[in-house]
């Protein structure tokens, strides 16, 4: 993954492999690099980079606007949020809590925010789309803020986690490792799916739209519509996000629904290179990592927010294309 | 009959009255941030997401400035000035070398500002509120209310602050220049307007409205390092409203939602009076989405 070749094959030795056994390679290393992870970590960083896979879900489904359709949402928080409370609506009704109902109503409630966001906001274009973006998960957030009898409002809602079932195969409770593994899977095979819309016709049209819009239009594509499916696309993944967050530490609380969510979300795609869908991720963990050693570095107190800002006004200034950025062309082959 | 007239005695005139007076006020200072905003973006396509970081460190230098001297006429200059400064460097530093590329970047960018901004202002303020004494102390009654004469004050000098500013683009060289630039870039780089000059100078200028109109706010609600995210949130509202880079509209836009959420007030909290500038931004969304306070398009 580290090496970029541009041309169709690569030279490993004697043998020449194809960009997709290279990719494939690539992959499975990764994947073999963060399934044995948590049997080497001790507790604390397991939940870490758990953790840091949730982040780069809700990045890299935000990667598929900012990177692949050219909108920058600041509203992702709204998505991510509704997934959270949608997961804890499910595992609080419902009794004995299911794992895969918290999942379908945190996509439920996930889609429904995207549906309404979409709908209004993909009648505007570039900075109106971002601003329109971060006023609706204001709206999300006031709401549930407010309406305490039912969201718990300040306080937020606690649940506790659902059994890890399989129906008819298994069921256990979630050790840090089978939730990490949980975790791990599903980002994969959300990554893997996102990679195959991006380079599907419909990703086409998605990347033309990002190139030339009103060319687009011109051809004859309904442009609208292709962003309305984009927007709600990129919120259900950012809703299920907000589920494995929700899973993972038993609580939803309308801080992940305020903007500040929303703005982390963008700094990890421009930190790790819009448009390359893995790039988010490594943003994910470059953010946070970096915030763990500040903190240990030079205490709580310390506002980490000030380099790490810093560093991502340099980025966009002189690397814009975000950590990754090298590879770009090469991983969305 | 009855029920008509038993629904006009329910409406509370006072309390209409009363905010009218507030929704006044708050629509000044609101129309003195977005004026700035409006201004930035009209002219270099910059939406600055720092606005509402400049707006709050202005009241910031202000709790300072008076702390230090106790004028507060002196601090709404000298923050004034610093933010100027403080705003022309950022522009000089972070929006000058992305001029040619695509605008998102420079959301992007002020973004990353804004964080830098608050969180420096949290760390060396700390998060207790600051307080602002207010300038003069003078009440006037207002049914059952004193109201404070410094409330009427703010309005009046943001009015004043706006009226000279339209007066220096009138008639101003500088402003002159602002307008020909806003009009058509290239032809009036050709015609020798120092456009780059042009823009650090209206950077400058629009957050030398937004830190007098953080220090003339602060006396009523207290200084804090989030208050900034609100006002420029409203600030976008009533700028896309208005009708982006359109001076008179973002005026009429600011007081226009203000006045209707003070009215929202009289009923529900004011944490939820919000939704109805959200309510009315998506309405002009659906069918004025130019922005209500500018003609038609043809």
């Amino acid at each position: 993954m580290t090496t970029a070749p541009l041309d169709k094959t690569m030279p490993l030795g004697r043998v020449k492999l194809s960009h997709t056994a290279v990719f494939w390679i690539g992959f499975c290393a990764v994947m073999a690099v963060l399934i044995v992870a948590p049997l080497v970590l001790p507790e604390f960083w397991r939940r870490f980079l758990t953790e840091i896979l949730i982040w780069g879900l809700l990045a890299m489904s935000s990667d598929l606007l900012i990177g692949y359709t050219g909108m920058i949402s600041f509203g992702h928080s709204a998505f991510f949020g509704l997934g959270m409370y949608g997961a804890a609506a499910a595992l609080l009704i419902v009794s004995p809590a299911n794992l895969w109902l918290a999942i379908l109503f945190g996509l439920a409630g996930a889609a429904a925010a995207a549906l309404f966001v979409a709908y209004f906001s993909t009648r505007l274009r570039d900075i109106y789309f971002a601003i329109t973006t971060l006023i609706f998960s204001q709206i999300f957030y006031v709401i549930i803020f407010t309406w305490t009898p039912v969201t718990g409002g300040e306080n937020g809602l606690i649940f506790t986690r659902p059994h890890l079932s399989i129906p008819f195969l298994y069921d256990a409770r979630f050790t840090s490792s089978t939730m990490h593994w949980f975790v791990l899977a599903i980002v994969a095979a959300s990554y893997l799916f996102l990679r195959r819309v991006t380079q599907s016709p419909f990703g086409m049209v998605l990347q033309s739209i990002r190139e030339n819009e009103a060319r687009t239009r011109a051809i004859g594509y309904p442009v609208q519509l292709y962003k309305i499916v984009a927007v709600m696309l990129s919120g259900l993944f950012a809703g299920l996000a907000g589920v494995l967050y929700a899973v993972q530490n038993q609580f939803a609380a309308p801080d992940f629904v305020y903007f500040i969510t929303s703005g982390d979300t963008v700094i990890f795609n421009v930190l790790g290179g819009i448009g390359t869908l893995v790039g988010p991720i490594v943003g994910a963990g470059f953010f946070q990592l970096m915030r763990e050693l500040l903190s240990r570095l030079f205490g709580d107190q310390f506002p980490y927010l000030i380099p790490l800002g810093l560093v991502f006004i340099v980025m966009i200034i002189f690397l814009p294309q975000g950590l990754l950025g090298f590879a770009r062309r090469w991983l969305n082959r | 009959m009855d029920a008509v007239s038993h629904f006009l005695h329910a409406i509370p005139v006072d309390l209409i009255i009363i905010q009218t007076v507030n929704g006044i006020v708050t629509g000044m200072i609101l129309a003195l941030i977005a004026s700035g905003l409006t201004l930035i973006f009209g002219i270099m396509d910059v939406v600055n997401f720092a606005h509402g970081e400049l707006f709050m460190l202005g009241a910031y230098i202000g709790v300072v400035v008076i702390a230090s001297t106790g004028s507060f006429w002196l601090a709404l200059v000298i923050s004034s000035l610093v933010v100027a400064i403080l705003g022309a460097a950022l522009q000089v530093a972070t929006l000058r070398p992305l001029i040619g590329r695509d605008p998102l970047n420079t959301i992007l960018v002020t973004f990353g500002i804004s964080l830098v901004l608050q969180n420096f202002a949290l760390w060396n303020f700390g998060p207790v509120a600051r307080k602002i004494p207010e300038p003069i102390s003078s009440s006037f009654t207002l049914f059952y209310l004193q109201y404070p004469w410094y409330r009427i004050l703010i309005a009046v000098l943001s009015a004043a602050i706006i009226g000279g500013f339209w007066l220096f683009l009138k008639y101003s060289r500088f402003g002159v220049w602002i307008r020909a630039t806003t009009q058509d870039r290239v032809m009036a780089q050709a015609m020798g307007i120092p456009v780059p000059l042009v823009y650090t100078g209206v950077f400058a200028l629009g957050a030398a409205m937004a830190a007098a109109s953080g220090v003339l706010f602060a006396p009523l609600v207290g200084v804090n390092h989030t208050m900034g995210l609100d006002w420029v949130l409203k600030a976008f509202i009533v700028v896309v409203v208005g009708g982006m880079g359109n001076l008179g509209g973002s005026i009429a836009a600011a007081i226009f939602i203000s006045l209707l959420e003070a009215y929202a007030t009289i009923w529900v909290d004011p944490s939820q009076a919000v939704i109805v500038s959200f309510v009315v931004l998506i309405l002009t969304l659906l069918f004025r989405p130019t922005g209500l306070f500018v003609p038609t398009p043809k």
